[in-house]
């Protein structure tokens, strides 16, 4: 199933979990819920291929379904910043 | 006395001090470079001024008025001739020079991208995304170094060098000219706030031109107390006298300035008073000779200090020695407790326990107090309620005995069912601090049941351990409950016990509860001495013609009444004896039904450790560490009684097997040696079909390691397996899993087989050929480290050759692997050592960044979970229906 020189969509592959941008009124109320100001949240990189992929701007919330060996499906969310770059 | 402050630190911004910041908390100028005068007084205005703290005993000081003991140290300053470079910064000073236009002092980047540039920084300062803006202030700073006409002011700006440590150089056209301190601070003076800001700086409290300093703090007393020898001479520490000499060069500089002495001569003495300065920051600069005693030792600068393993961070601030701990030489003792640790008396009599004195225990106490400090069980010091602090060596204890009241604190030896933490290095895990409870015992070791040496790694072939007495209410229940070693017995790690039986433990077990163990009274009543039992005896399982109990039954009397489990042994899992149900003759199906052993020999894998699922694990979990614990500490006990009066052992003869099985095994390897011919038959014919991805060498080399390995071992521990009898100790231990494994006896009794070095035959030495006894190119097993002997029949000397080649590269491995992972272990500890686990579940860093929703995604703690797994409905249903 080689897809030679053609267009792959990543949000179909198998091992890509379903992201999707929280709306601004909701990311407001997980934001209260859990205490914690946007950057306090682990970060994703404009960059990173699904956050492309979907089209979520910097400052976006992105909700992401993970499949989980001890959970079944586990919800994470990630804050979307310009970049990402290594602690220095 | 005791009042408590509370206050929070918000945060912490390191800077640097600004001449004016070091005159203002300075409280005296050194203006003289002699110290003492002839009566050895200090001399005011020298670096050693009574007004820099009192450090004498009985001394006041002139500016607090306080003693010693509470000034905290006053700073002085000196003010330089001509200003030095700070040596730390000089790096940074070059990053400004470069950055910024020697002529007008500001950034290269043209003005309305300036703008541009002030506003992102400002809103990435609001956003706190920080790393981004550490790559901003990177970015400005290499696009300003590169651009060599000022925007600003037009200049073609100055090309900067430094040559370490601290000299700063000019590019002209003859070459490169020296700049002075002087020049380099008047460039800095320029760069506008704004501009310093751009550059990461921050102008409020770290202004560049301060790191070329014009004043320099002197230190308080406190910071370089002198000594006095036992010669009765005074010693000065290492920072004094190289502040002497940094006073000393700054006056001779002023001298010559003031005289209008050469330039030269005036530049030369500068140097001078650089290089003092420097080395009072830093003597191990690289680029410049350290200073040196006369002696020749080195001066220990202020960076010296601070750094490495001995310095200030790591060996005070980070790693402290603490009172109140010991430490000693380890030594087994079966009949101690898992939960105690045997302590020598005069560990007991060094360590102490504060007591507080009531009507409940004054006489106890009393008792104590005239034993005193040499005699256990006494008492080191009484503490009275004014604070005073009374040593018994010293006073007549009949009336220090006498004296005692509530409200008394007596300091008394350590006492059977005291309880102490219990550590062994590396701490590389929670378990490798434990407490346990003392028992006070002879001679001079540490000792402590072997059930417990895998959480410390332990042994006993000179392994040394450190115990630490906690001294408060607080600590001690603190300690009970959550670092009590019975609560250890399962781990976080994989859900499973890490204590448990190993070795003699197991072999015991299993020769106790063998079908063909029958014991006679006498023999339960020895079993049955070290457990401590006290109950009635079962009735016998035979009574003709003689009275006769089974192992299984004293396994018995130990287990909860409605106790059920079930599981294969250890034995049971050899793959030839295919034992499926409970019938098979190995007795291999453990079968516990409401507490009573009925079937299968107890072995690693229902008592070992880090055997999940073991007997203790379910005890554990149904009935309580606690139960557990004493399951342990009895049982166990008779399984090391069985192997005393079992006579466990084992010899060369019991590893000296049968001809015909050693025909068999001649055999086997005959068979394979003809199996690889015939693979390098079709190799050299190229009939041989290459691998996916392997080239047609690297195939047969794979299969050659194939056959001749790992293969070939089995095939030969399955025939030893079958003709070796369980009545042979070795094979009961390695059948067991009390210690070694089938391969083990393959290789002890039948042949060592291949050897390997990274997972290739050997090959390496000569051209084509390992030693000079083979043919070039020879690719047959003995030519390429086949070894056809085991220990048993003796290595011949090719063999033994190809046998220390591939024993070499384990010790290597070992050694590579310890070190790696050690590291690794810091580093990880070191990113992970602030994650909280909050009571929502989440787990969150120091600020409040979030790295996980709920905890492993499940929020299940792993000590209490089953493989993970947070309920075994297997477990629940097989307890309720069967039960
Ligand atoms: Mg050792
Ligand atoms: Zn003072
Ligand atoms: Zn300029
Ligand atoms: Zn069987």
């Amino acid at each position: 199933m080689l897809n030679m020189g053609g267009k792959v969509n990543i949000l179909e592959h198998e091992l890509v979990p379903r992201h999707e941008i929280v709306p601004p009124e909701e990311a407001h109320k997980i934001l209260k819920e859990l205490g914690v100001e946007p950057w306090q949240l682990p970060w994703i990189s404009l960059n990173d291929p699904v956050v492309r992929a979907i089209g979520a701007r910097p400052g976006d919330i992105v909700r992401i379904y993970r499949k989980s060996p001890t959970a079944g499906t586990f919800i994470a969310y990630r804050y979307v910043v310009p970049e990402v770059t290594k602690k220095s | 006395m005791t009042s408590v402050i509370t206050n929070r630190v918000a945060k912490i911004k390191f800077g640097i001090l600004s001449p004016d910041e070091i005159r203002k908390m300075s409280v005296t100028a050194i203006v003289t470079a002699n110290v003492f005068d002839t009566d050895g007084a200090p001399i005011d205005g020298g670096v050693m001024d009574t007004r820099m703290g009192s450090i004498e005993p009985g001394e006041v000081c002139p500016l607090c008025g306080n003693k010693r003991d509470s000034c905290v140290g006053h700073f002085g300053h000196l003010e330089l001739a001509k200003p030095v470079i700070h040596v730390a910064f000089a790096k940074h000073i070059l990053a400004y020079l470069k950055a910024t236009c020697s002529n007008c002092g500001r950034v290269k980047v043209p003005e309305d991208e300036r703008e541009d540039l002030l506003k992102l920084l400002k809103d990435l300062e609001e956003l706190k995304l920080n790393y981004l803006k550490k790559r901003l202030h990177e970015y400005i700073r290499r696009r300003a170094s590169t651009t060599t006409t000022c925007p600003h002011c037009g200049q073609p700006t100055l090309e900067y060098k430094l040559e370490k440590p601290h000299t700063f150089f000019i590019k002209t056209e003859t070459g490169f000219r020296k700049v002075t301190p002087s020049e380099v601070r008047k460039h800095l003076e320029k760069i506008p706030d704004d501009d310093v800001r751009l550059l990461g700086g921050d102008p409020q409290d770290a202004r560049p031109e301060w790191m070329v300093l014009t004043v320099l703090p002197i230190p308080p007393r406190q910071v370089r107390p002198s000594v006095i020898l036992e010669t009765g001479m005074r010693s000065e520490d290492d920072l004094t006298h190289k502040l002497v000499d940094v006073v000393r060069t700054n006056i001779r500089v002023r001298e010559h300035v003031e005289s209008g002495a050469p330039e030269q001569i005036i530049e030369d003495e500068w140097e001078l008073l650089q290089y003092h300065v420097t080395t009072y920051f830093d003597n191990e600069v690289s680029g410049i000779p350290p200073a040196r005693h006369r002696a020749g030792k080195y001066l220990k600068g202020v960076a010296q200090r601070l750094k490495g393993k001995e310095g200030r961070f790591r060996g005070n601030l980070r790693g402290k020695r603490v009172d109140y701990s010991a430490r000693t030489v380890i030594s087994p003792d079966p009949n101690l407790s898992i939960n105690e640790v045997g302590v020598p008396e005069e560990v007991a009599k060094k360590l102490t326990v504060p007591e507080r004195v009531t009507p409940w225990n004054i006489e106890f106490l009393r008792r104590l107090v005239l034993n005193g400090p040499d005699k256990w069980p006494g008492a080191n010091h009484i503490i009275r309620p004014d604070g005073r602090k009374i040593n018994l060596k010293y006073v007549d204890r009949k009336a220090a005995a006498e004296s005692l009241e509530p409200g008394f604190i007596v300091e008394r030896h350590l006492l059977d069912g005291d309880i102490v933490l219990f550590n062994r290095q590396p701490s590389l895990h929670r378990i490798s601090v434990m407490a346990h409870i003392v028992r006070v015992l002879p001679y001079k070791t540490f000792r402590l049941n072997l059930l417990v040496c895998p959480p410390y790694n332990a042994d006993f072939d000179g392994d040394e351990m450190n115990l630490h007495v906690p001294q408060s209410e607080e600590a001690r229940a603190e300690v009970r409950v959550l670092m009590l070693v019975e609560k250890h017995i399962l781990t976080p790690r994989y859900g499973g016990p890490i204590i448990g039986g190993l070795q003699d433990y197991i072999s015991g077990a299993y020769l106790l509860t063998s079908k063909s163990t029958l014991l006679t009274k006498e023999g339960v009543a020895r079993l049955l001495a070290p457990t401590g039992y006290r109950g009635p005896l079962p009735e016998p399982a035979i009574l003709k013609p003689r009275e006769y109990w089974t192992g299984k039954q004293l396994i018995s009397l130990f287990l909860p009444r409605d106790f059920n489990y079930r599981k294969t042994s250890t034995i049971g899992k050899a793959s030839v004896l295919r034992c499926i149900d409970e019938d098979c003759p190995h007795d291999s199906i453990i079968i516990i039904k409401n507490g009573v052993l009925l079937e299968g020999v107890i072995d690693k894998s229902s008592i070992g450790r880090e055997e999940p699922e073991n007997i203790v694990h379910w005890l554990i979990k149904e009935y309580g560490e606690n139960v557990a614990r004493e399951f342990m500490d009895r049982v166990y006990k008779m399984f090391i009684a069985t192997c005393e009066m079992y006579g466990l052992t084992m010899s060369y003869d019991h590893l000296a097997i049968r001809e015909e099985v050693k025909k068999a095994i001649y055999d086997i390897i005959e068979e394979k040696k003809s199996e690889v011919n015939e693979l390098i038959k079709l190799y050299r014919e190229g009939r041989l079909i290459p691998r996916p991805g392997k080239t047609l060498e690297e195939t047969l080399e794979d299969e050659i390691i194939n056959a001749m390995s790992k293969k070939l071992l089995d095939e030969v521990a399955d025939v030893l397996t079958q003709h070796l009898s369980l009545t042979n100790p070795v094979v009961v231990m390695a059948r067991t899993g009390a210690r070694g494994n089938p391969v083990n006896l393959a290789q002890m009794s039948g042949l060592l087989a291949q050897q390997t070095v990274r997972g290739k035959r050997l090959s390496r030495g000569y051209e084509g050929r390992m030693l000079p006894h083979f043919k070039p190119m020879d690719l047959s097993a003995g030519a390429r480290g086949f070894v056809a002997r085991g220990f048993v029949d003796g290595l011949d000397p090719l063999e033994f050759f190809f046998h220390t080649a591939a024993g070499r590269e384990g010790l290597i491995d070992t050694a590579v692997r310890t070190s790696q992972s050690g590291y690794m272990q810091r580093r990880l500890i070191n990113a992970l050592q602030d994650l909280v686990v909050n009571y929502d579940g989440s787990v969150r860093a120091t600020s409040g960044e979030i790295v996980q929703l709920l905890y492993g995604e499940d929020g299940v703690d792993p000590t209490k979970s089953d493989h993970g797994k947070s309920v075994n409905v297997d477990r629940i249903i097989e307890k309720y229906l069967k039960g």
